[in-house]
């Protein structure tokens, strides 16, 4: 036997299939189709966790993923623990292992139960009012303490060892929800000829008609029908159906996020399973049939352990055979509550009474309930519980009745009527309206190309929802098609309960003895949603987040329309006037894993790496991200720290000559008659005089005058430009490039081609430089006087063709071999084989900064913040005097790029040597500190310089020009260190080397 | 996530695009000729409209061609993409 509160017969769980489990390291069986909470019920055990903030014993309150009390933690292995599962949501399988939250030492004993005795001096609003003062002890003191008492289930402190992946899917028509109206909406569309994707977040499609054995549709047994209409909608090539999968975002243009969940169910899964799978699913119509939620009662002492909702109470009886107690009072204002009670009586538990809120009792139910001999007692309500950890009996008290009955009992349904499930639709940015009758928000209107259909629209009973989800799949296909093929409509026979009304009866919340709980699971009571409007809270956002209801794991789904209700007849407001909260994503938590997929570790961001990435990390070269790339940043030997190799990888391209991998460079072909012309609007260089054969350094502005990029652009041919950006702007030089041609200066007959990935560079660089590679070099003579300093030309290295620059980073004499990327080992391999008798040091691109900052050279990012011009970084040269119009020219008359105080770039000098400076720190003019000395700008580049034997630093200083020699100040730790102003060039200020 | 009508590539999602700003503004032909302010006007000034908006496209993981549409603001619907250099479609001077 799988429990003892288990039915003789019925249900849809496997009578043949017992399955063990553990929960709290006791031993229990249940039937393979349970869920951990049937199954628990079914072995009567309804305590299953303490709430968040009182630490009360808390049950079992619903049988789908609204439950907002049976948070449980998974545990597979060390690995595998999964915190705050709804015990309904889980299905059982061999083996479970599962634990409740939020007690210690144990579930029955828990220590912070204590919390409950302080429970009168823990008010709304009780954390922002208390603990606000002294700062520090928020961090230090509160927090930890509430954090260890109050909270949900531990996160897991080992790394994921499961796979998750993502897929994308089109479809014309995606319904979302597979009970009644979703089934039918599924087979209308499909019947239409549209292709559908159709998911529901259980494990079994059906949703309500699970648990309806009444029904008949299309003359058939209500699971007849269904098994029959899911098996024929999997067999359809155009559909596809996914259980266990919850749509959990509504994101613009009819795009759903749906999560799978693939292998949660399984025992032993598979390990070529992922375990999740996310679904970004492209709808061109989508149908949602997400159905309605139960809505409790707020009355006092609400949350005992065997307090549930009445139509969840009837799902476990019928569809998993599963008696939730032996003596049943049922409150409710809906007629569904009758509905529960009769089948339960049936099922032989006693009734001991139905208390119904509602003025007049009246309908067949109510009939059928009398006739059964059950005492049904009108306009009534309960006015409080007795038990500790499960209920013993309840007090019914008439409306304005001084005295209460009380009723023995270990169970008491609950059925405030229902919510109908926007949260979708809503996301959707719908429009709701709301529904004095059903007591509740319904969709109306939405931009998307979405309908709502069955229980979430509002229609109740399974005949106006079957035949609402028909409607509304025909007319989506529709609507994705253009036309519509005939589709059979099902003919249902139903015993309908009553109406959906629900008039929001007056339960005397809050009076009587014990808290009357609203958010059972942030324990958030009716008092505390008094005391938020007596204190002037009147929006309900407001109210929401000064009570916290609403805001804990489930957003409030059984909670947010009684505190909407409670809190506009506190305000004495129509709800529709004191507002909604918004619905946001995800519907029900939704994994990490899930979102990420397989980006993490090694797949999390892509990495680019050259084609002498090899080579350098064979050679012990430690690398830096910029970007996506990894670049060798210094290649240490011997034990040597990083200042130490960089200071000799200096050393050697000023004795000798290094060799650097320039790689990364964004590279772009400009191609064209008009290519010239083109560059030559673009650059701030003179670059239609540029001859074959020769290069510069060029300049590109925004529109808006600042310094964007640089680089070297070289003239191959008339029409032909190799353009080099830094390895940052590739993609952004060519978009700005793109745009102009494109969009300004149509006329040009230009192409621009990216071929940063086609030309690996090699950058040797040294006065030993041209005699290192010259052996290799074919084709040109590298004499000084026949390919002189910002020479370009094609030839052959080692046999490969390639493009070779005379330019230097480094103000030494320096080559630049560009060959074709598939042999950029091979060829940087042969150009160390050569230049090692001539001294050559690999160096990186610490060595590289080092080197350019000691001849001046500007970093785009560093001295090129984005708010430099090219007069204020020393560049005015660079412009081509005698030319006509380029990007950002006339910007650099404006009168604020002109002012004699900009900060320009200078160098600064430490008085000690030996004193390094920080980027970024502020140069003052006095040794004084504080608020009131005025920061005249900022160090922009700092190092020690190997060449000079000291430190050196670029700033970007207020008129620092005319500053020459004067002495100022910058902040380094808690002193200000004095430096003097120096022309931003340290070594061979008249640069012959470059021209060696 | 927005679909984007390329006239080129038709309805392709966002993640392709990078968005261009305010369409039909056009850069002076002579920037020497305008006056300071009316090329700070070129340079800052947008109308940031509630409601139709015609704004620049560039389908940079597709087609790599820009193109302008026209998005309402509010709904975040297009109702129009076409080619640079043709006039809006709605008629509007402006936006
Ligand atoms: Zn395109």
């Amino acid at each position: 036997m799988s429990g003892s509160f288990r039915t003789a017969e019925g249900g849809r769980v496997e009578r043949a299939r017992a399955i063990e489990f553990r929960f709290d390291r006791r031993s229990f069986r249940g039937l393979a189709g349970d869920t951990l909470a049937s199954a628990l019920l079914a072995n009567g055990v309804h305590l299953v966790g303490r709430s968040f903030k009182y630490h009360r014993p808390r049950g079992i309150v619903a049988a789908g993923t609204e439950e907002p009390n049976a948070l449980v933690t998974l545990i597979r292995d060390r690995t595998r623990r999964t915190p705050n599962l709804r015990a309904s949501g889980i299905e059982l399988y061999e083996g479970l292992v599962a634990e409740s939250q939020n007690r210690w030492p144990s579930l029955r004993f828990d220590f912070g139960a204590l919390a409950g005795l302080a429970a009168p001096v823990l008010p709304a609003g009780f954390y922002y009012k208390t603990f606000m003062w002294p700062g520090f002890a928020w961090r230090r003191l509160y927090e930890p303490a509430i954090r260890a008492m109050a909270g949900l289930g531990r996160a897991p402190s080992e790394p994921d060892p499961d796979r998750y992946l993502n897929r994308f899917a089109h479809c014309d028509v995606l319904v979302v929800g597979g009970g009644p109206a979703g089934i039918a909406a599924a087979l209308a569309a499909e019947e239409s000829g549209a292709r559908v994707i159709l998911c529901d977040e259980q494990a079994e499609f059906g949703g309500s008609l699970l648990a309806d054995t009444e029904s008949r549709i299309d003359g058939r047994p209500a699971w007849e029908w269904l098994a029959g209409s899911v098996a024929s909608l999997a067999r359809s090539p155009r559909v596809r159906v996914l259980p266990r999968t919850t749509a959990f975002g509504y994101f613009l243009d009819n795009m759903v996020a749906l999560a799978e969940r693939v292998t949660d169910h399984l025992a032993n899964p598979d390990p070529v399973l992922p375990r999740e799978r996310l679904w970004q699913v492209r709808a061109k119509e989508v149908v949602l049939a997400s159905g309605a939620i139960e809505r409790p009662l707020v009355f006092p002492a609400n949350d005992r352990p065997g307090v549930m909702l009445a139509d969840a109470a009837r799902t476990y009886l019928v569809r998993y055979g599963v008696k939730t107690g032996t003596r049943a009072v049922v409150a409710t204002v809906h007629d569904a509550g009758y509905a529960a009670a009769l089948a339960l009586h049936q099922a032989g538990v006693a009734v001991a009474a139905i208390a119904d809120g509602r003025r007049e009792v009246r309908g067949e139910l109510a009939e059928a309930a009398r006739r059964a001999g059950i005492a049904v007692r009108g306009a009534s309500g309960v006015a409080g519980t007795r038990g500790r950890q499960r209920i013993e009996a309840a007090e019914i008290r008439g409306l304005g009745a001084a005295t209460a009955e009380t009723v023995g009992c270990d169970l008491l349904l609950m059925c405030g009527g229902f919510t109908p499930s926007v949260h979708l639709f809503s996301q959707a940015r719908g429009r709701l309206r709301f529904d004095v009758l059903l007591d509740a928000f319904v969709p109306e209107t939405a931009p998307e190309r979405v309908r709502a259909a069955g229980a979430c629209r509002g229609a109740f009973g399974v005949a106006p929802v079957v035949e609402d989800g028909f409607t509304a799949g025909e007319e989506a296909a529709r609507g994705a098609l253009g036309h519509l093929r005939a589709a059979r409509r099902p003919v249902v026979e139903a015993q309908e309960f009553g109406t959906g009304e629900a008039p929001g009866a007056d339960l005397g919340e809050g009076r009587g003895r014990g808290k009357a709980f609203v958010d059972f699971q942030n324990d958030v009571t009716a008092a505390d949603l008094s005391l938020a409007t007596r204190e002037g809270f009147r929006s309900i956002e407001h109210v929401k987040r000064y009570t916290t209801t609403g805001m804990a794991t489930d957003q409030g789904k059984t909670a947010n329309p009684n505190a909407l209700g409670l809190v506009a007849g506190m305000l004495g407001k129509p709800v529709p006037e004191v507002g909604l909260t918004t619905f946001r994503m995800p519907y029900t938590p939704v994994s990490f894993g899930t979102l990420a997929g397989p980006a993490r570790g090694e797949l999390f961001d892509p990495v680019r790496t050259t084609p002498m990435h090899g080579w350098a990390a064979a050679q012990g070269a430690s690398f830096e991200d910029v970007g996506q790339w990894k670049r060798a940043r210094y290649f240490a030997q011997g034990g040597e720290d990083m200042a130490g190799a960089v200071a000799r990888e200096c050393r050697a391209v000023r004795n000798a000559c290094g060799i650097f991998d320039g790689s990364t460079l964004g590279k772009i072909e400009v191609l064209g008659p008009d290519a010239a012309e083109f560059l030559d609007r673009m650059y701030v260089n003179s670059l239609r005089r540029l001859k074959p054969g020769r290069c510069r350094y060029g300049v590109l502005l925004r529109e808006d005058g600042f310094v964007f990029d640089d680089g070297v652009i070289g003239r191959l041919a008339g029409d032909r430009f190799h353009v080099t950006t830094t390895t940052g702007n590739a993609a952004g030089v060519l978009a700005m490039m793109e745009d102009y041609r494109q969009t300004e200066w149509r006329d040009l007959k230009v192409w621009l081609t990216s071929v940063g990935e086609q030309w690996a560079v090699i950058a040797v660089q040294g006065p030993k430089a041209r005699e290192a590679i010259a052996p290799l070099v074919e084709g040109i003579d590298l004499a000084a006087g026949r390919f002189p300093h910002m020479s370009a030309a094609e030839a052959k290295v080692s046999g490969v063709p390639a493009r070779i620059f005379r330019v230097s980073f480094t103000g030494e004499l320096g080559f630049e071999i560009n060959v074709p990327a598939d042999y950029g080992r091979a060829i940087w391999e042969r150009v160390w084989e050569a230049g090692r008798r001539h001294g050559m040091t690999a160096y990186g691109t610490e060595a590289m900064h080092v080197l350019r900052a000691e001849k001046g050279y500007i970093v785009i990012g560093q001295e090129a913040d984005g708010t430099a011009g090219p007069d204020d970084l020393g560049l005015g040269w660079v412009i081509g005097r005698p030319k006509g119009d380029f990007v950002g020219k006339r910007s650099l008359g404006r009168a604020e790029m002109v002012r004699a105080d900009r900060r320009q770039l200078v160098g600064l000098l430490t008085e000690d040597p030996a004193r390094g400076l920080e980027e970024g720190a502020g140069v003052v003019a006095g040794a004084g500190r504080g608020p009131q000395a005025e920061i005249l700008g900022h160090v922009s580049s700092a190092y020690f310089s190997p060449t000079l034997g000291r430190s050196i630093a670029l700033a970007m200083v207020k008129g620092g020009r005319a500053r020459m020699g004067e002495r100022l100040f910058v902040a380094v730790g808690d002193q200000n260190v004095a430096v003097n102003v120096t022309l931003p060039v340290f070594h061979d200020p008249e640069g012959k080397r470059l021209h060696g | 996530m927005l679909l984007v009508p390329c006239p080129w590539c038709g309805p392709r999602p966002e993640v392709e695009f990078r968005y261009g700003g305010e369409a039909h503004i056009v850069r002076p032909a002579d920037p020497e000729a305008v006056t300071d302010e009316e090329w700070g006007e070129f340079l800052y000034a947008r109308t940031n409209p509630k409601g139709a908006h015609a704004e620049r496209w560039y389908h940079l993981h597709g087609c790599g061609r820009f193109f302008n549409a026209l998005r309402d603001t509010v709904s975040d619907r297009f109702t129009a993409s076409y080619e640079i250099g043709a006039p809006r479609p709605d008629g509007a001077e402006k936006s």
